[in-house]
């Protein structure tokens, strides 16, 4: 969803587990539909972790644990997002309400795929991982903080906090709600003038 | 000091944003039924066209039925994608190879075939293995549906430039051990995201001497390591693949544009980010054990003892063991990784003389009309249907399962497809990769079977 990224400050969903792939994010079955209704995607994110196969919730699963109901933050296992370049994952991630995903390492088109659609991957260290993953089992309430203009994310039970990446374009994009495409089409005479020299 | 990469990315840089992307100039983008229609919903939102729609080619082929093609899509929601790019194509005016044209076919197989890819272009897909196209040296990859709306805006991608990466496959290939067969090497070698980040070129003599179809397969998988695309420069073999296809260019043009051509290659001082180099010489028939495609091992070795739990249990494998002889269920011959000519070339040289096993079920999926022309005008047909083969419409069939070709729960797959993600050929299914020749040798035998002994 476009909106105005500054400061998020939420509880979160753990799921650490390594390797989370977009198939698992979204099953290819859900690729199906012909248009973006997040709300659908959100719906179906994790759909083969989080119903069982009669279609009932599973409680085992932590999307369906009321303790962590209302958090706008993901926290899952290094190397998220791997596998089919499917935007659908992004999608849900967005449609299901998480503004932001902490872990370690993030596959790429699925990094980019998120920020284009207003969810913000943060990358941290392993170390920060894991103590967020501890104070998160040891208080699901435990809350983050991420501070867009600072690029700073904090874990509020230990204090700890660490800077992370995101580029100057893409900050801006977030913060002022805009997409690349409103950017691109501003563009118009810069590739006309590529065309004539190049082509 | 240059490398190929650098020189033709930097050939399609419109400009640098501060500290962000580049702004990259897209010379195709090619537009399935799946990962495209938000993209034009996109467009009439913002109540804008395309901005170059002679660069852009549309096909279906997830969705596509592998039977009576010419009678109308049983699954109404696979229909109503298939129909909604056919629609979509004539509202914005872009060329559009529908289902029963002979130009159709998995998108990533029709590029090359058509001689829409060629060498020094960029060309975009909402479809991670775009990759493919990187092999006759251009730099192709994979892109989210938002992204296509924007190269359909503007004909333009904003990027972060990947970093290089150069792979050396140094020696010859042994007997049995295909394209393939080193891209299997590579991920168990990398992982699957040893080379997230990167743009990779393949180089060194066992890849200069894999034929266009090989250099296609092996580039197909440059993203099941992580990698943004992977290429290999243009040669004569390049050449020789393009000559006189539709699309590429003709007479005076051709001569032109191969005198270009020759000058894409990365200088011999040219500094990568990574540099790998492996000896063919270690590579052999490869198969996976596990439920990623770096989860592999050599055919004949044991499933490693660290290998993870839960990717044994979905597979019903145990570490320790070896795969040699284990009953298969089914066989699918196909996909963009697999689909093409000389990969029913070589199902058929080992299933030549022999039957296929009872126990088995088999799908032969060509990648395109075009490859099944081929196939027929080569009599391959008819060694397969000898030997108890049929061979099927093309499409993306049971590499993915969005059509009617699923596998069973529980069923074991060898599959010469990319992926064996859990339920990736349908819920519950059980994949094994490997190339055309090991498939080929477990259809006939009805376990599986290293290839060697059969040829
Ligand atoms: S054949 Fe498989 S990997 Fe290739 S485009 Fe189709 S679904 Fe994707």
């Amino acid at each position: 969803m476009k909106q105005k990224f500054n400061i998020i400050e939420s509880s979160c969903v753990p799921l650490p587990i390594e390797n989370v792939d977009t198939d698992q994010i979204i099953p290819a079955r859900f690729l199906k539909a012909t248009t973006r209704e997040e709300s659908f995607f959100g719906e179906n994110l994790f759909r083969d972790w989080r119903y069982r196969p009669d279609g009932q919730p599973d409680p085992d699963f932590v999307l369906n644990d009321p303790r962590y109901a209302g958090a706008r933050v993901l926290v899952a296992g290094k190397n998220f997002g791997s596998g089919s370049s499917r935007e659908h994952a992004a999608w849900a991630i967005a449609g299901y309400g998480f503004m932001a995903v902490i872990s370690s390492f993030f596959a790429d088109i699925h990094k980019n795929n998120e920020l284009n659609n207003f969810v913000l991957p943060v990358v941290v260290s392993e170390g920060f991982l894991e103590r967020l993953f501890a104070s998160i089992a040891a208080n699901p309430a435990a809350r983050v903080r991420i501070d867009v203009p600072a690029q700073t994310v904090t874990n509020l039970s230990t204090g700890e906090s660490e800077s992370f990446e995101i580029n100057a374009y893409k900050k801006y994009c977030l913060m002022n709600a805009l997409d690349d495409i409103d950017y691109l089409l501003e563009q118009k005479d810069k590739i006309e003038a590529y065309e004539r020299k190049a082509l | 000091m240059n490398t190929l990469f650098d020189k033709i990315w930097d050939a399609h840089v419109v400009q640098k944003l501060d500290g962000g992307p580049q702004q990259l100039y897209i010379d195709r983008l090619y537009c399935h039924e799946v990962t495209s229609p938000q993209a034009f919903d996109g467009l009439r939102q913002r109540g804008i066209r395309c901005l170059r729609p002679e660069k852009i080619f549309c096909m279906p082929d997830h969705n596509t039925p592998t039977h009576n093609q010419d009678k109308p899509i049983q699954d109404p929601v696979s229909k109503k994608q298939v129909d909604t790019l056919s629609a979509n194509a004539a509202e914005f005016g872009l060329t559009h190879y529908g289902m029963t044209d002979p130009r159709n076919g998995i998108i990533h197989v029709v590029g090359p075939e058509r001689g829409l890819s060629l060498p020094g272009m960029t060309i975009v897909c909402g479809d991670s293995h775009t990759s493919t196209h990187g092999a006759v040296g251009a730099i192709a990859f994979g892109i989210g549906t938002s992204e296509v709306e924007m190269v359909m805006a503007s004909q333009c991608i904003l990027q972060q430039k990947p970093k290089s990466m150069r792979i050396n496959v140094e020696g010859k290939l042994g007997k049995g051990v295909t394209a393939k067969d080193i891209a299997l090497f590579l991920m168990k070698e990398m992982t699957t995201s040893g080379a997230t980040g990167f743009f990779v070129e393949y180089a060194g003599e066992a890849v200069r001497s894999l034929s266009m179809e090989g250099r296609l397969t092996l580039c197909n998988l440059s993203i099941e390591m992580g990698a943004r695309g992977g290429f290999i420069a243009p040669d004569e073999i390049t050449f020789e693949y393009l000559k006189g296809r539709e699309f590429a260019p003709k007479g005076a043009d051709w001569d032109q544009a191969v005198a270009f051509w020759r000058t894409l290659r990365s200088d011999e001082d040219a500094v990568f980010d990574r540099e790998i180099t492996i000896r063919a010489a270690d590579i052999t028939p490869m198969i996976t054990y596990g439920t990623n495609p770096g989860m592999g091992m050599a055919i004949d070795a044991s499933i490693p003892a660290e290998a993870t739990p839960k990717a044994l249990d979905y597979m019903g494998f145990q570490a320790g063991e070896k795969l040699l002889g284990k009953p298969v269920d089914y066989v699918f011959l196909g996909a963009c990784t697999n689909g093409r000519a000389e990969d029913f070339r070589a199902f058929a040289s080992v299933v030549k003389g022999r039957r296929k096993a009872d126990n088995v079920i088999a799908w032969l999926v060509p990648g395109s009309w075009e490859v099944l022309r081929q196939v027929k005008e080569e009599g391959l047909d008819q060694v397969l249907e000898a030997a108890g083969f049929e061979i099927r419409q093309p499409g993306c069939s049971a590499c993915l399962a969005m059509n009617e070709d699923k596998i069973p729960a529980g069923k074991y797959c060898v599959s010469t497809s990319n992926r064996n993600f859990e339920g990736r050929q349908g819920p519950g299914a059980r994949t094994i990769l490997s190339s055309p020749l090991t498939a080929a040798a477990a259809a006939v035998c009805g376990v599986i079977t290293d290839p060697r002994t059969l040829l």
